[in-house]
């Protein structure tokens, strides 16, 4: 009996371990891709002098937001940027050969004859060697470039735009502000379920809060969509309604079980002969309440918000439904934000197995681990001060 | 005796395998292939057709590594998926099974009704912000897409954006029910959607590609006609290997009776 416990410990945290440990490393991946999506290429003509460019250079100039060579440290010559799909609009297939042989000539000669040209083209069909082409030394992604970035583009050819910046913000700010609107309500239904309420009341009451924790995310997210969105716009009469407010709203909602039942539960597991003590010395009820049990209760309240900030972080469908899941840096709450649970859920999908934007995810993923894991540890360390205070 | 109940046990286990195809990809595809399976299996029902959706990327993913037998997909298959394919030795078959058209749509409200392809260019990528520069209100514009992982977003980033990319931090939903929705509810939004999505909630834009010359309301009969610009094919791709297998399947959706459905779907048949 004993052995089979022992194994099935041992097995649970075997497994976690592994997912951690996989998690990570495909994460890490990500800082070992290429810069340009992976299999391509991109050559200029033999003229031109630029070497290299970053990826936020080769997006904008993809954009036509650079037009020009002199921009970048070049000639003062107009930027064409070309996409070898392009080559199928000159050359029929059979032009090209069975096996398209002869792409890589009919490229060269393309690029060799067009000045200005920047072409993106697979790795397989670069014309290499050739006159008058040119191949840019192509970087890695840099954690700057991750950690730093402020445009989440992960599908944008010829170079993907991964900016966790706006997603990390996106994902503290709404739980910030669920948190400010759960704490003060949590607090005032768990002091007067423990303290005020009947015997009664509170039979009646704490079912139903704990009915809360178990609705679906989901439902959550469909009555914030169709209820608390259009609500939200009118009132502020605001041009969208999807903004970080709505997801604040909801976590809010869906944190408020979990901080009343654990403040309540160590506020009623203050001792009687603790609060006897203080009405026998004259104190009133009120009085009792804030500076007894209160006090006494006070490790438990903060774990109590330290669980309801980790619900509200990692959770992820309420949230992709009412945010409007707009990638950029939040500043003020009535904006549209993303967060990292969104994304994740609503990218993983379609990310080719192993590149760049499925590492990029994983990744994000490392990131919401690091962040929870630093919230329960919080939890733990708090709570523990707790069972060391005693009488 | 017990040898040949075996042997027949064996063959007709080997007949249904041979008749068991899987579809794999699009969801913009699946509720199509759905039914059409539906219908085939009342027809033959000796066949069985398991269809799930997932994304276009991962059908022709699942095609490549051999686990479906049938990709579906809203965008054509890459030239880097082909090479994929041709450097395991397979080809590939390309069938054009229904014609899907986009609609954009705005807010009831809005009382803009056309926009060239080179407004819906500068709303989507953020150089147009305000309603008044397009000939509406003075009204901030909401652009609306769709998530990343759908062939809706390439298609749409493709023929009307031309490969550009769109705004920062452009407002993208996870399903187009969810585009509708929000769009009933939000005055300055813009969106796209299947075609077969559009009701009274929304308002379908005239869109025009020649430069504002003529502006074409999305339709399916404009959609045929060949006089609405954005419509696109919706595919199947199978191994030329397995083409026994999978032929009698898309022979009934290119059949009247398998393009019936389509039209009862909301696609456009390819007749």
């Amino acid at each position: 009996m004993e052995g089979i416990l022992t194994v099935s410990g041992a097995v649970t945290t075997i497994t976690i371990l592994l997912i951690v440990v996989f998690l990570f490393r495909e994460g890490f991946g990500l800082f070992k891709s290429p810069a340009v999506e992976r299999g391509y290429l991109l050559c200029v003509n033999g003229d031109n002098p630029v070497r290299h460019l970053g990826p936020k250079d080769i997006k904008e100039v993809f954009d036509w937001e650079i037009t020009d060579w002199s921009e970048l440290g070049g000639p003062n010559e107009e930027i064409v940027p070309y996409r070898f799909e392009q080559i199928f609009d000159v050359y029929s297939d059979e032009e090209l050969g069975e096996d398209y042989e002869l792409l890589p000539e009919k490229l060269g000669e393309v690029i060799a004859s067009t000045p200005g040209i920047i072409a993106f083209i697979p790795e397989q069909y670069v014309p290499e060697g050739m006159d008058g082409v040119k191949i840019l030394r192509s970087d890695k992604i840099t954690p700057a470039d991750f950690f730093g970035g402020r445009e989440w583009l992960p599908t944008a050819t010829p170079a993907p735009q991964f900016g966790v910046l706006p997603l990390i913000m996106g994902t503290l700010w709404v739980s910030l502000f669920a948190i400010l609107i759960a704490l003060p309500l949590g607090l005032g239904v768990a002091i007067y379920l423990s303290e005020l309420a009947g015997e009664r009341m509170r039979k009646i009451l704490k079912p139903t809060i704990e009915l809360l924790a178990g609705i679906p995310s989901v439902v959550y997210g469909f009555f914030g969509l169709v209820v608390l969105v259009p609500l939200i716009q009118k009132t502020f009469s605001l041009p969208v309604g999807e903004t970080a407010f709505a997801g604040s709203v909801i976590l809010a909602i869906m944190a408020l079980p979990t901080i009343i039942t654990v403040a309540e539960d160590a506020m009623r597991n203050t001792p009687r002969a603790m609060r006897e003590a203080s009405l026998a010395l004259g104190a009133t009820h009120w009085q009792t309440i804030y500076r007894v049990v209160i006090p006494y209760a006070g490790s438990g309240i903060s774990a109590a918000v330290v669980l309801g900030i980790g619900r509200a972080i990692g959770e992820t469908m309420a949230v992709l439904m009412v945010t409007g899941n707009a990638a950029v840096m939040p500043h003020s709450l009535f904006e549209p934000v993303r967060t990292i649970p969104a994304t994740i859920a609503a990218e993983l999908g379609e990310a080719p197995v192993g590149g760049a934007h499925y590492q990029a995810l994983f990744m994000l993923g490392c990131i919401l681990f690091v962040i929870t894991m630093i919230i329960s540890v919080t939890a733990e360390a708090i709570s523990k001060r707790q069972s060391n205070k005693g009488l | 005796m017990k040898r040949i109940v075996l042997t027949a046990a064996m063959i007709v286990a080997v007949a249904t395998a041979a008749n068991a195809q899987k579809i794999k990809g699009s969801d913009t595809v699946l509720p199509l292939s759905q039914k059409e399976a539906e219908n085939y299996m009342k027809i033959d029902p000796s066949a069985t057709i398991t269809v799930t959706g997932g994304g276009s990327g991962v059908g022709i993913s699942a095609l490549i590594e051999g686990t479906t037998d049938i990709a579906q997909a809203s965008r054509k298959m890459k030239f880097d998926e082909k090479q994929k394919m041709q450097k395991d030795g397979k080809k590939v078959r390309e069938v054009i099974v229904a014609h899907d058209a986009l609609a954009i749509i705005v807010n009831p409200a809005n009382k803009v009704t056309n926009l060239t392809r080179e407004q819906l260019e500068g709303i989507f990528t953020g150089k147009i912000t305000n309603w008044k520069e397009v000939g509406g209100e003075d009204m901030k514009i909401v652009p609306y897409s769709r998530e990343t992982s759908s062939g809706t977003y390439e298609f749409f980033k493709e023929s009307v954006l031309r490969n550009r990319n769109y705004m920062n931090g452009i407002m993208s939903m996870p399903a187009t029910g969810a585009i509708v929705q929000s769009i009933s509810q939000t005055k300055g939004g813009i969106g796209y959607i299947g075609l077969a999505y559009l009701n009274e909630s929304v308002k379908p834009i005239h869109v025009s590609y020649d430069g504002g010359q003529t502006f074409t309301e999305p339709s399916v009969a404009n959609a045929k006609n060949g006089t609405y610009p954005i419509v696109r094919p919706l595919y199947y791709y199978y191994e030329a290997g397995a083409e026994g297998k999978v032929k009698p399947f898309i022979d009934y959706i290119l059949s009247p009776a398998g393009q019936d459905t389509v039209r009862e779907i909301g696609f456009i048949t390819v007749d």
